[in-house]
This record gives C-alpha cells, sequence and structure tokens, in this order.
C-alpha cells in the first residue's frame, strides 16, 4: 500500500473513533447524576429556566445531541458552564502551551537522558553499570510523581530554598514540575531503549558487521541504533499525547495552569462543555500523533508494512 | 511447549525450568519475599499482636515525629502512622489484586476469543480494543467517579476495565500462532467445543506471557488507584490507602514531613518489587529471552 493511501485509510478511522468517543462522553455527562447549574440551586425557577435555555439544555436531548455534534466538528464546544464569558476553545487554547511547555520539556529530557542511558545499558549487558542503571530505572519507574513531586519539594524548596515550591513564573519555576514529571519517563525510555538495542545486538547483521571489522562503536551508532531505538519510538507516541496535554498531578502539586488541571476541576464543577471540549481534544491529539509515528516508524525500519 | 515431553526421559518442563531461572535471580526473589511478607502482614493487620488500632485517636500525641513507641510517628490527630500504613496496605494490595482480576478475566476471555475466532469476529473485536485505547481512559475514570459513586466498588470496575486491552492483545497474538498448532487439531478432530479447546487447551499455553502482564498490572493498578485517591477520587474516609496517605500527608508536608515519607516509602517499594519480579518473570518465562549466553 502507498504511504498516502495508508494515511488517508487512517484518517479515515480517524473520524469514526472521535464521533464515537464524542458520543460516549456526551450520554455519561448527560446520564450523570446532578446538573452543572447545582451550586446555584436556591435561584428562582424562572432564572435557572433562563439558564437552562441560555445553554440548550431545555431542548429535547437529540437535538442538544446533534447540535453538539455539528459544533463540535467546527471545534466549537460553546462557552465554559463555570466562566461563562470565556469559550471553551479559548480555555484550552490557553491551557494547552503551558503543559506542552511543560510536557515538551519532560519529553526532552526523557529522550536526552534515558536513550543514552539504555545503550550504554545494553552495550556493557550484565555489567554492574547494566545492573546498577536498570536498578535505578526500576526505582524511576516505580516511585509515584505524587510521591517524588512532595519530596523534591520538601528536599530542593523547602529544605534549602534552591527553587520554588510551586507556581509557574520564570524559569526556576520549571525546574521542579518538570523533573517530577520526567523522571518516570526517563527510567521508562531507559528501559526501552536497552530492551530494543539488546535485541538487535545479537542479530546475525550486527554480527556481519563486526565480521567485517567495524569499529564497535559504528556498529552500535550506525548499524543497531536504528533499529535498537523503535520500542522507544512507538512510545514516544501515546507518551507525547499524554505528556503534553499535562500531567494532572504535576499540575495540581506545582499549581501549574495547564490542561490537566482544568480537567479536574471541570469534571469537579460539572463544567459539561470544557469536559467534552478537553476530552475530545485529547483524544484527537492522541490519534493524530499516533499516526504520526507510525509514519516516523515506516522511515526508520523499511521492513514494517503499512496496513 | 507441546513437544517438550518427547525431548528426555526426564524433560525439563518450561515451569521447572522457568523456576530454575528465577531462583538464580536474587533481586527477583527479594522482591516476591518482601511481597509476600507485606501481603501476610497487611492482610493479617487487624490481628497482629501490638498493632495499633489505625484509627484511634490520642489528641495529646498529635502529629509527633517517628519514636520508638511511633514508628512512624503520628498524625495530626495523634494517629499511630505505622499502623495507617500496614492499613493502608491492606486496601492498596487488596484494589491492585481485585482489579488486576477484573481485567485478567475480562482481556483474557476476548483475547482468546478473537484470536481462536478470527476472520470477521476478530476484526470487529480487536477494532473496539483499538478505540477504547484512543480513549482518554483516565480522563473517563475521573468522570466516571466523579459523576458517580466514589465507591470501592466503582473503582474496581473502572480500574479493571481499563487495564485488560493489553492483556486482550497479549493474549490473542499468542492465541493466533497456537491455533495453528497440531494439538489444537488434536483437539477439534476429537470433537472438542470450541469453547473447550479455548478455555482448556489454548488458555493454559497462553499462561506465561500473561503471568508476566499480571504481575505487571498490579503495581499499575495500585499505582493509579493511589493516583485517583491523591486526587480525592479513590478510597475515601475512614478508609485509606496509600494514595490517601500520601495524599494528606502532602498537605502538611513542610510541617510533618514523616507523614509523605512513610506512606510513599511503602508505596514506592511495593510498586519497585512487583516490578522488579515481572521482569524477573519475564526473563525466567520467556524461552526466546535467553539472553544470558551472550
Amino acid at each position: 500500500m502507498s504511504l498516502a493511501g495508508f494515511i488517508l485509510r487512517r484518517v479515515l478511522i480517524i473520524v469514526p473513533t472521535l464521533w464515537v468517543i464524542a458520543t460516549l462522553t456526551f450520554f455519561l455527562i448527560r446520564a450523570a447524576p446532578g446538573g452543572p447549574f447545582q451550586a446555584e440551586r436556591d435561584i428562582p425557577a424562572a432564572a435557572k429556566e433562563q439558564l437552562l435555555h441560555k445553554y440548550g439544555l431545555d431542548q429535547p436531548l437529540h437535538r442538544q445531541y446533534v447540535h453538539f455534534l455539528v459544533n463540535a466538528a467546527r471545534l466549537d464546544f460553546g462557552p465554559s458552564y463555570k466562566y461563562p464569558q470565556r469559550q471553551v476553545r479559548e480555555i484550552i487554547l490557553e491551557a494547552l502551551p503551558v503543559s506542552a511547555e511543560l510536557g515538551g520539556w519532560a519529553l526532552l529530557l526523557a529522550i536526552l537522558v534515558g536513550v543514552p542511558i539504555g545503550v550504554i545499558a545494553a552495550v556493557r549487558h550484565n555489567s554492574t553499570v547494566d545492573y546498577a542503571s536498570m536498578g535505578i530505572a526500576l526505582a524511576g519507574v516505580s516511585i509515584p510523581n505524587f510521591v517524588l513531586g512532595p519530596v523534591l519539594v520538601l528536599g530542593l524548596a523547602l529544605g534549602i530554598y534552591l527553587l520554588p515550591p510551586a507556581l509557574w513564573h520564570g524559569p526556576e519555576s520549571r525546574v521542579l514540575p518538570v523533573l517530577t514529571l520526567s523522571t518516570a519517563y526517563v527510567a521508562y525510555v531507559a528501559r526501552l531503549a536497552r530492551g530494543g538495542m539488546l535485541e538487535v545486538l545479537h542479530q546475525d547483521y550486527i554480527r556481519t558487521a563486526r565480521a567485517k571489522g567495524l569499529a564497535e562503536p559504528v556498529v552500535v551508532m550506525k548499524h543497531a541504533f536504528r533499529l535498537g531505538i523503535l520500542p522507544v519510538v512507538s512510545y514516544i507516541g501515546p507518551a507525547a499525547a499524554r505528556i503534553l496535554m499535562g500531567s494532572i498531578v504535576v499540575e495540581s502539586i506545582f499549581s501549574v495552569p495547564g490542561l490537566g488541571r482544568y480537567l479536574v476541576n471541570a469534571a469537579f464543577n460539572r463544567d459539561y462543555t470544557l469536559v467534552l471540549g478537553e476530552v475530545l481534544f485529547y483524544a484527537g491529539f492522541l490519534m493524530v500523533l499516533n499516526l504520526a509515528i507510525d509514519i516516523a516508524y515506516t522511515r526508520l525500519d523499511p521492513r514494517v508494512e503499512l496496513a | 511447549m507441546a513437544e517438550q515431553g518427547l525431548a528426555s526421559e526426564h524433560p525439563a518442563s518450561l515451569w521447572s525450568d522457568a523456576w530454575k531461572r528465577l531462583r538464580r535471580n536474587r533481586a527477583a526473589v527479594f522482591s516476591g519475599v518482601f511481597l509476600a511478607w507485606i501481603s501476610v502482614t497487611a492482610a493479617l493487620a487487624p490481628w497482629l499482636p501490638g498493632m495499633r488500632d489505625p484509627t484511634a485517636q490520642d489528641l495529646k500525641l498529635a502529629a509527633t515525629p517517628p519514636s520508638v513507641t511511633h514508628w512512624f510517628g503520628t498524625d495530626e490527630l495523634g494517629r499511630d502512622t505505622f499502623a495507617r500504613v500496614i492499613h493502608g496496605g491492606r486496601i492498596s494490595l487488596m484494589v491492585g489484586l481485585v482489579a488486576t482480576l477484573v481485567s485478567l478475566i475480562i482481556g483474557v476471555s476476548w483475547g482468546a476469543v478473537a484470536g481462536y475466532r478470527g476472520g470477521k469476529t476478530d476484526e470487529i473485536m480487536m477494532r473496539i480494543v483499538d478505540i477504547l485505547y484512543s480513549l482518554p481512559y483516565i480522563f473517563l475514570v475521573i468522570l466516571l467517579l466523579v459523576f458517580f459513586s466514589r465507591s470501592i466498588i466503582m473503582l474496581f470496575v473502572a480500574l479493571g476495565l481499563v487495564q485488560w486491552l493489553t492483556m486482550a492483545r497479549i493474549v490473542r497474538g499468542q492465541v493466533l500462532s497456537l491455533k495453528q498448532q497440531t494439538f489444537v487439531e488434536a483437539a477439534r478432530a476429537l470433537g472438542a467445543t470450541d469453547a473447550a479447546i479455548i478455555f482448556r487447551h489454548i488458555v493454559p499455553n497462553t499462561l506465561g506471557p500473561v503471568i508476566v502482564y499480571t504481575t505487571l498490572t498490579v503495581p499499575a493498578i495500585i499505582l493509579q488507584e493511589a493516583f485517583l485517591s491523591f486526587l480525592g477520587l479513590g478510597v475515601q474516609p475512614p478508609d485509606a490507602s496509600w494514595g490517601t496517605l500520601v495524599s494528606d500527608g502532602a498537605r502538611v508536608l513542610a510541617l510533618f514531613p514523616w507523614l509523605v515519607i512513610f506512606p510513599g516509602m511503602a508505596l514506592s517499594l511495593t510498586l519497585f518489587c512487583f516490578n522488579f519480579l515481572g521482569d524477573g518473570l519475564r526473563d525466567a518465562l520467556d524461552p526466546h529471552d535467553r539472553r544470558d549466553v551472550a
């Protein structure tokens, strides 16, 4: 199959998938007990009716659904219930750069630190370096970020006043959130890189390369690396979507005004429009990224068949 | 696996072989021992001699640092942190095990049926898995818990429901190759029903990867429960899991750091050991992965 055909087919799958997600989330939210204006329960009936009317909530459910779908297709999710003067799209577009910056740094750190560690561990397989770095990597995977975050704050912010413990102003405020968010990713990337490289380093074509008398660094970096890194590449797609959309925990611990924090607050506030917008946005983002990763995959490994 | 019995008079079965390899892995053995110890301690916590009541308050002893009488210190209400950590482990481990069981049952059945039936059935079933994969599931879990109920049952369901997808994929992959093998053909020739072939003959042969993945699912679920509890969505008071304890402790971090450090350590150490054991099991059970020769 040609690359263009492959992309077209995948895009054609994305649309119905997004529709399923939109439908599911829409009805899940409508099925939930309690409305968005629960806090204003004591307001007069007329005012409440007006409020419901304003958001189209007095219309029959199927009307609301169609209305929502049509608007969602135009990326218009209406005004937020909680902050009526603001559009959902506006809120998302405002919070996204914050989350993306936090996530981008964390992802960059994960690749720049994780990949070399994994490659070195694989090359020095079964050595002390291998055991030590994999032990540390496993610890990194195992320590939850909501434990790591407070501990880092305790040590670096409250203990020695080196860094600000929270908020999102100035470059030094980035350090702790990025460290907290990236640790698990660094560790996981290191494990994947090691696994992938080990797999490849035992293959025949590597033996051939060595037999030709190539220097070991050339064998590792030119011949093995390209294939050995594939597990990392396929992990980066979903990881990037997750990490760029913001970490709920890290954003709450450090009071970072990103998407993750908005989503949790929106759910607690029953801010339907904001929740729907965020969920759809996230799902779309995830699928587009996965597609991009699949394309990158075929570039790295010519054996991969497009399906 | 099927033909191993023919290899010699006293065949080294996959299992005894794997067991031998696992025992040589000291880190995995230590992890297993630690997990066994913490599970038993947590399970028996209410009946252990000298174990304090985790809900007993003593305001005279509020927020004392770790000492000989209170190993992990006490919280703002004078409750013994050690007792709370052990009892928190009861909940965390139980959630991890039960939700893993839920995901195991759904995932194995789904993957086995899809792989065995093949064709259109497989196409549809795996397409559903693909779609579910692209759901922002942690958001959906949050929505479920916020909108409906924060009961522990809901937690089991929500966590189990999102964790079975990978299991289904693993099992399907295994079944696809297993169903071509002669022992399946033999079973079919003997007139075994599809259900019997799937669950009596094929599924037991997928156990290796399933065990490995299960071992890695337990910590993943414990972590997610802790994460939800951290957001205030998981286990509700008076019950407390490790996640709740860390969450409560994080609020008074600057004043009483031991309230974060000890539950955090218990949680991290448990996750660490599960991951180590899972890694060890993978090395021991995956016959394609005998890299120790290199």
